[in-house]
């Protein structure tokens, strides 16, 4: 059970980190792609709990750092998706009593994300891209992810729901 | 906020730990200044080729399934004219539809790799036909893109990327069937240019965006020469030929501005190449290497013998 689920997860992750490199950029606006996999990972984190969610989004995020065509340093990422999986977790109770209130909940995670990711790059000046690009960037990203949540966020929770092992999730 | 997750929810919630986070936090600022101080040679580097393998084929796969949607916008333009005329035929409709969005995508194809051809005669260099199949997004900030063509067909990191139009980028590291490419609108880019008209040579900087706007800027070794709108740019050349070949054309003068402080006159240049778009690029190879697939030479004037021609048609 705990295989065929690692197994499950491993392979959502896999699909949405090749999604949005191969077929989103035929989609993209101004280049910009939705971040499925930050999807992913906030998904887990409204079944799981903050800590399942944290380490999936390390584990995700280092995918994103090391699939090519990526080729900004190694776990930048990783550290955005941490936080974002932490995060969502701990706001999980509210974040899922309403559709709207999960809708919150993908656009601060992706704000969160994309900025962390955004300012470690400015850190470590990799690329040194300007704050202003940035800033162009950020807005167009959060709205495409939220475009995308009522297609891709419920199917995911499901899956991972289902994968629960006993221990129901109180609600 | 704190006293309230304190709380236990039906006695099965309890507060999240901090060390799971911690130490996730702790694993990725590591990650980081490994691959920072290492630099060329970091420690990541064989975890990226690793991961390269792993997801070279997956995106490559997922590329080929969805290769076929990407007519999909074409086909809607024209079915409301379609449906004025051929309102009765809506069933031979379908068909043709099907047909004329896989047309379009075939000569379009086709008209690249005749302008490949047309560019390896015009440059005499040997190009290795290959299809971009993966796209890094906008929010990572870098310019790069994934080929199908890898090590196991002679693609080697620092190897000139051209399409139909101009210069693309250099390949920055190679997996076995893929590689990656670092475009020219990179932030990180640089190349040497020479202006067309005065041979005047200088240095391209990409600005690390892709789409319509994406933009290069051209910094003068000699402040005294003012390069004029419209002027073209072709690549300097480096030493041994590596990262980048001589003379393929980069792209125009679209505006010229001094800003002070800075010695040298300073150019905005648009590329001829359209990097939202890239499809089927060239590698630049060494000509008389036997490969495993089919590379368009200056000389031939049709594709050379190969097991796999323009690579993974259908």
């Amino acid at each position: 059970m705990i295989l065929l689920r690692a197994l499950v997860v491993t392979s959502m992750v896999t699909l949405a980190v090749a999604l949005q490199v191969a077929l989103f950029p035929y989609l993209a606006y101004d280049g910009v792609v939705p971040n499925l996999a930050l999807l992913v990972v906030v998904a887990a984190a409204l079944v799981r709990g903050p800590e399942f969610a944290a380490g999936l989004g390390f584990l995700s995020g280092l995918a994103i750092d090391l699939a090519p065509p990526a080729d900004h340093v190694a776990g930048r990422w990783a550290l955005a998706l941490v936080v974002v999986g932490y995060l969502a977790g701990r706001v999980r109770h509210d974040a899922r009593t309403s559709a709207l209130a999960a809708i919150v909940t993908v656009a601060a995670s992706s704000f969160v994300g994309t900025s962390v990711f955004a300012l470690s790059g400015l850190v470590l000046r990799d690329p040194a891209v300007p704050v202003a690009e940035a800033l162009q960037v950020i807005p167009s990203a959060v709205v495409y992810d939220i475009a995308l949540t009522p297609f891709v966020l419920p199917l995911m929770m499901r899956l991972l729901q289902r994968l629960e092992p006993r221990r129901q999730v109180a609600y | 906020m704190t006293s309230r997750s304190r709380q236990p929810r039906n006695g099965q919630d309890k507060r999240p730990s901090r060390t799971v986070l911690v130490l996730l936090l702790l694993a990725s600022f590591t990650l980081i200044t490994l691959d920072v101080r290492g630099g060329e040679d970091s420690p990541v580097e064989p975890l990226r080729s690793a991961a390269g393998q792993a997801f070279g084929p997956v995106e490559e796969a997922t590329a080929t399934v969805v290769r076929p949607f990407r007519a999909v916008p074409q086909f809607l333009r024209t079915t409301g004219e379609l449906r004025k005329d051929l309102d009765r035929l809506e069933a031979e409709n379908a068909a043709l539809r099907g047909e004329l969005a896989t047309t379009v995508v075939d000569r379009n194809r086709a008209a690249e790799l005749d302008g490949l051809l047309r560019t390896a005669r015009s440059t005499g260099y040997a190009l290795l036909p290959a299809r971009v199949i993966a796209m890094g997004p906008a929010q990572s900030f870098s310019a790069t893109v994934t080929i199908d063509a890898g090590t196991s067909s002679g693609v080697h990191p620092d190897m000139t990327v051209v399409n139909n139009d101009g210069l693309v980028g250099r390949v920055l590291r190679a997996g076995r069937s893929t590689a990656t490419v670092l475009l020219i609108v990179d932030a990180d880019s640089v190349v040497g240019g020479r202006l067309g008209t005065s041979m005047e040579v200088g240095f391209l900087r990409g600005r690390g965006r892709v789409g319509d706007r994406g933009r290069l800027d051209l910094d003068l070794v000699d402040n005294a020469v003012t390069p004029t709108d419209d002027d073209i740019l072709v690549t300097w050349g480096s030493k041994n030929e590596v990262p980048y070949v001589s003379g393929i054309p980069i792209g125009r003068v679209t505006s010229v501005y001094s800003s002070p402080g800075q010695l040298s006159k300073q150019a905005v240049i648009d590329p001829l190449v359209d990097f939202s778009s890239l499809d089927l690029v060239g590698v630049v190879v060494d000509g008389r290497r036997a490969d495993d697939r089919g590379v368009i030479r200056a000389d031939a004037s049709r594709l050379s013998a190969g097991p796999a021609d323009s690579g993974g048609s259908r």
